[in-house]
């Protein structure tokens, strides 16, 4: 929650990196995107606890709980708490939820630009609670320079690693498995041989009656793959990451009220963020202004200008991708992978198309060129791991062709 | 304090205990009701309606498929400023639960009449009051009336002690199924005029939803809030004794009715060594069997009790310090509760706990289900009471009436 004080427990760790403390309970947190990766992240947190019953460690996992988490799309997180004995584990069960953390890996990069759960708490940064020495896992094709562009500072340093890859499927209700999960594995078995060892996740794989080869093979790819950046202290976005102050009974309204607002406001407190993982792009040359896209968006998100066009107001819109299929132009609303706007942010791009229209197009089509992505944000691979990130290329081609 | 004689004109008028809540209704000019029927409260529902075909009362009538959305037409109608009347009983008020939790912390002066009934099965259509108490945890008020004079008098009342913005709960008026409900006695009614004295219309403030007072109400809450909501409702909670006590000096200030305390009755306790409570209907034949005794020297008293939410509990710790013994007649029961007793014994007992003086306390559990509670039956209780008082030894709790 915003504002937890760190516990007892990382007090005591304070000026020792997280890996060079062996002995003590260690935390890794998966974050996802609810419902869509919510098998995935369950399952990689049960792999850990039972890589880690090789070496006699106990452990636990603890889903983040909240009404919002588990929606389409919706950031969320999983943890599983590893420790050499019942009294270190209990020690850290007792916070519920961990407070520092040892490990964090991100199954989707667009969670890289900020977590939120919940509208009201605000976009936390990715690594908010990485320890001193921590890990960030980001499966990603992007660089750690274009990641970090995004990612914030920590006063002290930590590690970044990389492992190829788009956002996994392979965690929707029906679990398509392609393998993400055990590349995962194999990158943490890497970098942090502390969590647990190649051989003891390997051990876990070769009992399982319903892995075979080509989970140890995946395995092993992710454990070769995965990138490692050591990240100083210092780098990194700046973070203007505030804290959420929850009120007391005495300040709050009586009777369960919040003030609303009048028609045509747009509430300042509950803009979307972090749980969109695509935009739509206009195209104002295009546009018929038949205003089908404002009249189905289920966020009101669309503006309406004077000359009767529609921008999307991005701090309100959360990427859902139906305005571009009830725009009954071709491509004039096209969704793009929302990483491709770390310099705009959610700015306003009408009057940059009112101001220079050539301009406009030519960045416009950059920005599909690079992220054009379709209706659901993911990359529908249907094939086994895309290991080399070589298949998820493809397809992205063939989407596009 | 002295009573005047009653303002304005009073019409003398012989009505069942639904029919009375209904000429309250009236009176309250209440806006809004919806219905769905179950016995013993279909009464009310049919004279609400009666009322509103005779051109009596202007008021949106609306039949809802169950209890529970009639539960929510009326907290909705409630959050948008109008005053609403709503009931139901036994396992009708049940179904509803849902929308009973959620009223308090919503803080809609949702006015309710439950028609006591027994918590099916088997089917049975007679008074038990466990229907009621399952929401006495919950920020409900819960009043219990002893004939139709009183549900009229409390109707008015539950309108004006809920509608408080100090206050601001649902309050349910308990009216014992058939025994109250369904039987016809003379109750004074006043007029109109008085009763706009006593009732101010109500008002929301700034809690009315309203497209010109922009405001969510119950948006989606997660566990960073609930916690101070249930505080704020506390904090409510206790304001509510303070103006409970208010609105009983204005009661009895116009309508010279209600008696010196505004929590309970107390009748021919002066010198009584021992005492029975009660609530509801039985304390009929107990003030019969007080009368009889005491013709026969007995010092024995009854109390009945009125407000079981906000529960009077010091009020009631310093009267009842004055008695050797307390025989509590609970129409209700709690099974597998301390000492296995009725929910009033319960709570009767903890309110005690911390009194200088506290008097032995045995429980009855009788009249469930409907079946007559008799002054002869009162005898056996007063007796064990008495035995109680004296300090002899007698079970803590005892049925009575029921067939071995």
């Amino acid at each position: 929650m915003a504002g937890r004080e760190p516990g007892a427990a990382a007090e005591a760790l304070e000026g020792r990196a997280s890996t060079e403390v062996l002995e003590e309970a260690k935390s890794v947190e998966f974050t996802y995107r609810g419902i869509f990766q919510k098998t995935l992240a369950a399952n990689l947190c049960k792999h850990v606890v039972m890589a880690n019953r090789r070496r006699e460690w106990l452990g636990s996992t603890i889903q983040r709980y909240s009404d919002s988490p588990e929606r389409n799309g919706v950031p969320a997180k999983q943890f599983a708490v590893i420790a050499p004995d019942e009294e270190r584990l209990q020690e850290h069960l007792a916070k519920y939820e961990p407070g520092e953390l040892d490990v964090i890996t991100v199954l989707d990069d667009t969670l890289c630009d900020g977590v939120e759960s919940w509208a009201f708490y605000g976009r936390q940064p990715i690594n908010l609670r990485l320890r001193r020495g921590g890990t960030l896992i980001v499966v990603s094709h992007r660089s750690a320079e274009e990641l970090l562009r995004v990612i914030p500072r920590k006063p002290w340093p930590w590690t970044l690693a990389i492992l190829p890859g788009t956002p996994s499927m392979g965690g929707l209700w029906v679990y398509r498995d392609d393998g993400t999960d055990m590349r995962v594995l194999g990158a943490i078995a890497k970098v942090r041989p502390d969590i647990f060892e190649l051989e003891a996740v390997e051990e876990v794989v070769e009992e399982d009656e319903k892995l075979g080869d080509e989970h140890l093979e995946a395995l092993r790819s992710g454990y070769e793959e995965v990138r490692v950046y050591e990240v100083a202290s210092g780098e990194g976005k700046e973070d203007d990451y505030e804290p959420v102050r929850l009120p007391g009974y005495r300040e709050m309204r009586e009777a369960i009220i919040v003030e609303a607002c009048k028609p045509g406001e747009r509430n300042p407190d509950y803009k979307t963020s972090s749980d969109r993982t695509m935009r739509p792009l206009v195209d104002f040359d295009a546009c018929i202004k038949c205003r089908q896209c404002w009249l189905d968006c289920p966020d009101e998100a669309f503006d309406v200008t004077e000359e009767g066009y529609f921008p999307v107001n991005y701090d309100y819109c959360t990427g859902c991708g139906l305005c571009s299929q009830v725009c009954p132009v071709e491509d004039c609303i096209v969704m793009v992978n929302d990483l491709e706007f770390i310099e705009e942010g959610n700015q306003d791009v009408f009057p940059k198309w009112k101001e220079d229209p050539e301009g406009y197009r030519e960045w416009r089509e950059e920005k599909i060129a690079r992220g054009r992505v379709r209706h659901s944000g993911y990359f529908n691979t249907d094939v086994w791991a895309p290991v080399d990130g070589g298949t998820a290329e493809r397809s992205r081609e063939e989407e596009r062709g | 304090m002295t009573v005047a004689r009653p303002r304005g004109r009073q019409i003398e008028k012989l009505t069942t205990g639904t029919q009375a809540v209904a000429q309250a209704v009236k009176l309250a000019d209440v806006d809004v009701t919806a219905a769905y029927p179950i016995r013993p409260y279909d009464g009310v529902m049919q004279a609400v309606a009666k009322l509103i075909a005779d051109g009596e009362l202007e008021c949106e009538y609306i039949v809802a498929e169950g209890e529970h959305s009639q539960f929510e037409i009326c907290k909705h109608a409630s959050a948008v400023g109008s005053r609403v009347f709503v009931g139901s009983s036994g396992v009708g008020w049940m179904y509803a639960m849902e929308s009973l939790a959620v009223t308090p912390s919503l803080r809609l002066p949702v006015v309710a009449m439950i028609g006591n009934r027994a918590l099916d099965d088997p089917g049975a259509f007679g008074v038990e009051h466990n229907d009621a108490m399952v929401v006495r945890d919950l920020g409900w008020l819960l009043f219990w009336v002893e004939d139709a004079q009183e549900c009229f008098d409390a109707t008015l009342m539950a309108y004006r002690v809920g509608e408080d913005r100090r206050v601001s709960f649902p309050v349910g008026i308990c009216v014992d199924g058939a025994f109250i409900t369904h039987s016809q006695t003379l109750i004074e009614i006043p007029d109109q005029e008085t009763v706009n004295e006593f009732l101010p219309p109500y008002d929301l403030g700034d809690r009315l939803l309203h497209p010109d007072n922009p405001i969510t109400i119950a948006p989606q809450a997660n566990e960073d809030w609930v916690m101070e909501i249930r505080k704020q409702t506390d904090e409510a909670a206790r304001r509510v004794k303070g103006v409970i006590r208010e609105a009983h000096d204005d009661f009895r200030r116009l309508f010279g009715r209600g008696g010196d305390n505004p929590f309970f009755e107390e009748y021919m306790t002066e010198d009584a060594e021992y005492v029975l409570l009660g609530m509801g209907s039985l304390g009929l034949p107990a003030k019969v069997m007080v009368r009889r005794l005491r013709g026969r020297g007995e010092k024995v008293g009854f109390i009945r009790l009125k407000w079981f939410r906000p529960f009077p509990d010091e009020e009631l710790a310093e009267s009842l310090g004055r008695f050797r013994a307390v025989g509590v007649i609970d129409r209700d029961y709690s099974y597998g509760s301390p000492q296995q007793g009725g929910v009033l014994f319960t709570d009767l007992r903890a309110a005690l706990y911390d009194a200088e003086r506290r008097p032995r306390l045995v429980d009855f559990i009788g009249g469930l289900g409907g079946r007559e509670l008799t002054p002869e039956m009162m005898d056996e209780m007063a007796e064990i009471t008495r035995r109680a008082a004296r300090g002899e030894d007698v079970p803590t709790v005892s049925w009575i009436g029921v067939r071995e």
